[in-house]
């Protein structure tokens, strides 16, 4: 998982690099949570994106498409090489999601939306009820919306409990650090009615801990707070919010990172194959 | 036919009515209100079927991103509000939860114009036929009395959203029974040589008693009921603008970015003819009662007949 989580953060800068434009910072700090929902946990059928019995993911910080689009071309969605096509003109792959790319759900990009799109969502399941679970990254900086909290106030009013919201808790924005006070924000989705759990974000264990619980809870939704890294696994992108919305400046600068990038992935592949495993197929 | 004996019916009885109706038929359908489903009439659909609809509380904007869950999930999705809530303040959710993925979710607003009355400017929407007629992929629609309103959400049912249907508050003559609505399609109502008169929504009745009051003064007028905004009906337009040689638009809107404008499109792109656009005058609304209002700004049959016969008399010149 956490090999895979490596290979979507190579390919996002790969796509961020030949874009010319992108945001390498969000887009590294939900990598584990990406490819721990699309390797381990979602009941999902690459060949049959509209399944009716999916688990579905909405990306509400649709800035970090690129993580996105890595992540379902490796689970098959469609071809790896397509990627290099990101932000690029008659491209399926458009800077924000877009939901006729196979495997997205909904447009997001104006940030707050997102979770009411995966609220609608998991409320039509509860209407049918269908068993598939509903899941929806959220930035740090969405909490600031206010779209967010009525949201999250309709969710717990309605029992949404198939719904699972990762708060993607890196602690910058695009103008830098948190510009509101967003330190109690356990409390905040408590205090909303909400089941809540803190993990690190980039601990593949911890992720899958809190899938698996939010699983079992009755009768509420589940927030898990995901404490993450900006820009996780390029040394020079780690919590430098230059990187939300900028591209490495050169060709030295992104050799830098994705030599660091390869590196962590050969040294993973050798820890699964001392353990006796092989790297995961990924497509 | 005596004005007493006009059948007085509002929009908004039809709309929940009808699609109380239509939730019979199509258990597929989903409604969604924000605390207005008494105001609204939507309250009809959640008496009949609570378990397809959520009076969601006051969070329209998170609402309509609900009602795009809701339709990517395959529903088919109606939201009901007061226009002003359901237009300016969730426009942002709607261009991109909504239109920019073409979902089907359908908003009846209600509360529309200037009739709203005593509320006041906050409550009087002026301004969101051109608000939601802007945006790829929304159908924009201001039915003109009860029977009309109920065909149109008949046909909304039977079509694919995103659709803005535009409704007003107060009780209005049933003027278009036994008419068929027709997305896209204009209504002729009534023909004339010298002047067409174009209206949306609840002012078809004002200005066919206008025509009539406009007859006496010697001017025939043809009037033509344009519920449909978007797609609107440009052969009509340039038909009636070929036969008359003026056109006067009436509306219970902005003059800007409404059907007004929608129509002055038409006719410099296909038919040159002179032009007069009769609405709100790019000004806020204020309290009163429906009728006082009307005739303050000359919306009322009385001031339909004077600005059309102004303009008239204006071009003989």
């Amino acid at each position: 998982m956490q090999e895979v989580a490596y290979r979507i953060r190579r390919h996002a800068i790969e796509m961020i690099y030949g874009a010319k434009s992108g945001h390498p910072g969000g887009s590294l700090s939900i990598a584990e949570i990406l490819s721990v929902l699309y390797f381990k946990e979602m009941r999902v059928d690459p060949k049959n994106p509209s399944w009716p019995e999916r688990d579905r993911l909405v990306l509400s910080k649709g800035h970090a498409s690129a993580s996105l689009y890595a992540a379902l071309a490796l689970k098959g969605y469609f071809p790896v090489d397509e990627l290099m096509t990101f932000r690029k003109i008659n491209s399926r792959l458009q800077g924000h999601p877009y939901i006729s790319t196979p495997g997205v759900e909904i447009t997001t990009g104006s940030l707050g939306q997102g979770l009411s799109n995966a609220v609608g969502i998991a409320l039509a399941g509860a209407i049918d009820r269908k068993d598939y679970r509903v899941y929806a990254i959220i930035s740090d900086g969405e909490c600031e919306e206010g779209s967010t909290w009525e949201s999250a106030l309709f969710a717990s009013s309605h029992h949404l409990s198939n719904l699972t919201v990762f708060v993607d808790f890196n602690g910058l924005q695009l103008d830098g650090k948190l510009l509101l006070d967003l330190s109690r924000i356990d409390d905040m989705w408590r205090a909303f009615g909400w089941n809540v759990i803190e993990i690190d974000g980039h601990d593949v264990d911890q992720i899958i801990g809190a899938i698996e619980a939010a699983k079992r809870e009755t009768g509420r939704p589940t927030a898990v707070i995901a404490r993450t890294v900006k820009g996780k696994g390029v040394s020079y992108m780690e919590n430098n919010d230059h990187y939300h919305g900028n591209p490495p400046e050169n060709e030295d600068k992104f050799r830098t990172a994705i030599a660091e990038l390869q590196a962590k992935i050969d040294e993973l592949d050798d820890k699964i194959r001392s353990l006796g495993g092989s790297p995961i197929e990924v497509s | 036919m005596s004005v007493q004996s006009v059948k007085m019916n509002a929009l908004r009885d039809a709309f929940g009515s009808e699609l109380a109706k239509i939730g019979g038929l199509n258990k597929n359908i989903v409604v969604l209100d924000a605390d207005t489903s008494s105001s609204t009439r939507s309250g009809l659909f959640g008496k009949a079927y609570p378990e397809r609809f959520f009076d969601a509380g006051l969070i329209e904007v998170s609402m309509m991103g609900i009602a795009a869950g809701l339709a990517s999930s395959g529903k088919k999705v109606f939201v009901a509000g007061f226009a002003s809530f359901m237009s300016g303040m969730v426009y942002n959710t709607v261009r991109q939860s909504i239109c920019y993925p073409n979902l089907d979710v359908n908003i009846v607003a209600t509360h529309a114009g200037i009739t709203v009355g005593e509320d006041g400017a906050t409550h009087q929407m002026l301004e969101d036929l051109g608000i939601m007629a802007g945006l790829p992929n929304m159908k924009v629609v201001a039915p003109a009395d009860a029977p009309e309103t109920a065909r149109v959400i008949d046909a909304v049912a039977n079509d694919r959203g995103p659709f803005y249907v535009r409704l007003s508050r107060e009780k209005v003559a049933d003027v278009t029974e036994g008419y068929d609505f027709k997305l896209g399609r204009g209504l002729v109502m009534r023909e004339g040589g010298d002047i067409a008169l174009i209206s949306t929504g609840i002012l078809l009745g004002e200005t066919l008693e206008a025509a009539d009051k406009l007859k006496k003064d010697g001017i025939s007028a043809t009037v033509v009921d344009m519920a449909s905004v978007k797609p609107i009906d440009a052969d009509l337009i340039v038909k009636v603008a070929k036969q008359t040689g003026l056109v006067m638009t009436v509306e219970e809107h902005s003059i800007y970015n409404g059907l007004g404008s929608r129509v002055a499109e038409v006719l410099s792109e296909r038919q040159p003819t002179p032009l007069k656009r009769h609405g709100i005058y790019d000004v806020f609304g204020e309290s009163g009662t429906a009728q006082e209002l009307l005739k303050k700004y000359k919306l009322n049959s009385d001031g339909i007949a004077e600005v059309a016969r102004d303009f008239v008399e204006a071009m003989r010149k």
